[in-house]
């Protein structure tokens, strides 16, 4: 298969503005990836999947992945006037990065039995911009995975045909696979029936909590 | 079971029977049908929202996350190696191939290689897994269609010895827990491939019997052939995986067409369907398990000496370096996948499963419409699928 270069050129190319990057990967097996502009992310795949030479019609694995906001630290030295006298200060400056959520397709070719690419695509970030274009209308495979990131993350699909949670429950707030997800503590709060019946149970234990001994 | 009448969009109105048509008034009644997720056929606990027009379906919905308990999250808090036993739970009946899947993901991430010894016994292990899978899935398929007790019990039977093995080699009978990252848990015991050598010997006086005991039967053959077709574009455009896409014609096999392990020394065949109904799906299992022998009864003559683990693998303070893999295996149901992203840390910063039993029911209901629901029973138990699986 073309090297990702060459895909990521030829991308270029036949889809305007499509913002195509390559991420690097560090493991062994170099698997390395394209990120592409959210707008443009359906042009792309169907040129992924319909072009001669790529054919990437299977789409093995839809996922999703939480980047958080992330806070880097950095101490500096800052030269002050304190008191009238220059002095050397060392302050931390915040460096806040925000977030995103990320859609992740490995893809691959049946027909010509080769691949993979992997796509991602980023949405703006992780509150109120958490929309991507549905890739289902292009793979249908992706359709149930789809729900599942729908469901776990909380990325919304635009144009997927049927997008409601696959594994939790309607009416579940949560999106469980965030990192920032904190598990409830409130299972179980209601009386089981069981406590019921130990509550009536009382009324027959003795007052001192048989203490003074002796089975009537 | 509720019944109301509820609504149908206008293109499936056309497919409907005549009586959908009629403009007399006296208006269509449909009945929806909860199948699940305790009902016996569904597998484990499934539900499928099934809307009939007297009995053929006119619509029908999967439920799924009965058994969710969120795997990856629980993996994303543990150590790499402390989610191998967690992947035995997944497709509870083939804990061997997805321990592999796992494992060659992670071989992947951290760079690790496989000793000759432990590539034979993991091909060993996971295609005995393959036989079982496939055997168990024939006898459930048969019991879907009324033929109850006999077929499975002879299925059993046959497993039964398998689990022997896979108890003798891991001290577990289903959960092997059986790789580690960089080769296999224990050496084999001794007489133990001696054992599987005779195991694998016995099996294909088994599968002719069955053979000849199902595929000829009359009505086994009425119920299943032109029932569930799923046509080969559709298939390859869904992500159909496994016995599922081969039965439709498709020639993908993950074991031939990306060669993982060391099965590119073996010759065997991928046998393909043609019309891709349900008879197809459960021929090609029964195909299946015949090259299956023939690559177990190569890898049993051919099992080299030596060690079974990578020495460079590590047990404790396992960190790869940050980095992501996808890594992905011919498990008997289909395509099984593990991605996994490292921040250099001990435990993944990302773990994800591509459960090839989710996947495939993408297209049930594009199978079952127009079909009625004793035909549903069969159209799903032709897909297997393992609910540890589909809801993770």
């Amino acid at each position: 298969m073309e090297s990702l270069e060459e895909i990521k050129a030829r991308v270029e190319a036949s889809v305007t503005g499509a913002a195509v990057e390559i991420v690097p990967n560090d493991a062994p097996c170099q698997q390395r990836s394209l990120r592409v502009g959210r707008e443009k992310a359906r042009e792309v795949a169907e040129f992924l999947r319909d072009d001669p030479r790529l054919r990437l019609d299977y789409a093995s694995n839809a996922t999703g992945v939480d980047w958080p906001d992330t806070v880097t630290k950095q101490k500096v030295k800052v030269k002050k006037q304190i008191n009238g006298v220059e002095q050397e200060v060392e302050e931390t400056l915040e460096e806040r990065k925000p977030g995103c959520l990320e859609a992740v397709y490995h893809l691959y070719s049946m027909a010509l039995k080769q691949g993979p690419v992997i796509l991602r695509v980023r949405t703006a970030d992780r509150m109120q911009g958490v929309h991507l274009p549905s890739l289902t209308p292009v793979w249908r495979g992706a359709e149930f995975q789809e729900r599942e990131i729908y469901d776990l993350y909380g990325i919304v699909f635009d144009g997927h045909p049927d997008l409601r949670r696959l594994l939790m429950w309607e009416g579940y707030r949560h999106h469980p696979m965030r990192k920032d997800f904190v598990e409830p503590d409130d299972y179980e709060y209601e009386p089981t029936p069981h406590d019921e019946v130990l509550e009536k149970a009382k009324a027959h234990y003795p007052a001192d909590g048989g203490t003074q001994g002796g089975t009537a | 079971m509720s019944v109301h009448s509820p609504t149908v969009p206008a293109d499936t109105r056309a497919r409907l029977s005549p009586r959908a048509h009629d403009d007399s008034g006296l208006g269509n009644e449909f009945l929806e049908v909860s199948m699940g997720p305790q009902h016996p056929s569904t597998h484990g606990v499934f539900r499928m929202d099934v809307v009939l027009d007297g009995e053929r379906i006119v619509k029908l919905k999967p439920v799924f996350g009965y058994l969710h308990r969120n795997h990856e999250k629980i993996a994303e808090a543990t150590t790499y190696l402390g989610s191998m036993p967690y992947t035995d739970r997944l497709d509870y009946f083939c804990s061997i191939t997805n321990n592999w899947a796992y494992a060659l993901a992670v071989e992947k991430l951290a760079g690790l290689n496989v000793p000759e010894r432990a590539e034979y016994i993991r091909i060993i292990t996971a295609e005995l897994t393959r036989l079982l899978n496939h055997t168990c899935l024939l006898g459930f398929l048969a019991q879907d269609m009324g033929a109850l007790g006999t077929p499975l019990m002879y299925a059993f039977r046959e497993r039964e010895k398998i689990l022997d093995l896979f108890e003798a080699l891991t001290g577990a009978r289903m959960m092997c827990n059986y790789m580690r990252f960089g080769g296999c848990r224990v050496d084999l015991p001794p007489g133990w491939i001696e054992q599987a050598a005779r195991v694998v010997d016995g099996y294909p006086r088994f599968l002719e019997e069955f053979e000849r005991l199902l595929t000829g039967n009359e009505i086994l053959m009425a119920r299943t052939q032109g029932v569930g077709i799923l046509p080969a574009a559709l298939a390859v455009n869904a992500s159909i995986t496994g016995p599922m896409l081969r039965a439709s014609g498709v020639d993908y096999d993950l074991r031939k067409t990306d060669p993982y392990g060391i099965y590119g020394r073996f010759p065997f065949r991928v046998p393909l369907g043609a019309q891709g109904d349900v008879y197809d799906r459960l021929m090609i299992r029964l195909l299946e398990m015949g090259e299956s022998i023939k690559i177990l009864k190569q890898a049993i003559q051919e099992l080299p000496g030596g060690p079974i683990v990578d020495p460079k693998a590590k047990l404790r303070a396992f960190k790869p370096k940050a980095g992501e893999a996808y890594g992905r295996i011919e498990a008997p149901k289909g395509e099984l996948g593990f991605y996994l992203i490292s921040d250099g840390s001990a435990n993944p910063y990302r773990y994800r499963v591509r459960p090839p039993s989710l996947i495939n029911l993408t297209i049930l209901e594009d199978m079952c419409l127009g079909h009625t629901i004793a035909d549903v029973v069969v159209i799903l138990g032709s897909v297997d699928i393992v609910l540890g699986e589909v809801d993770r």
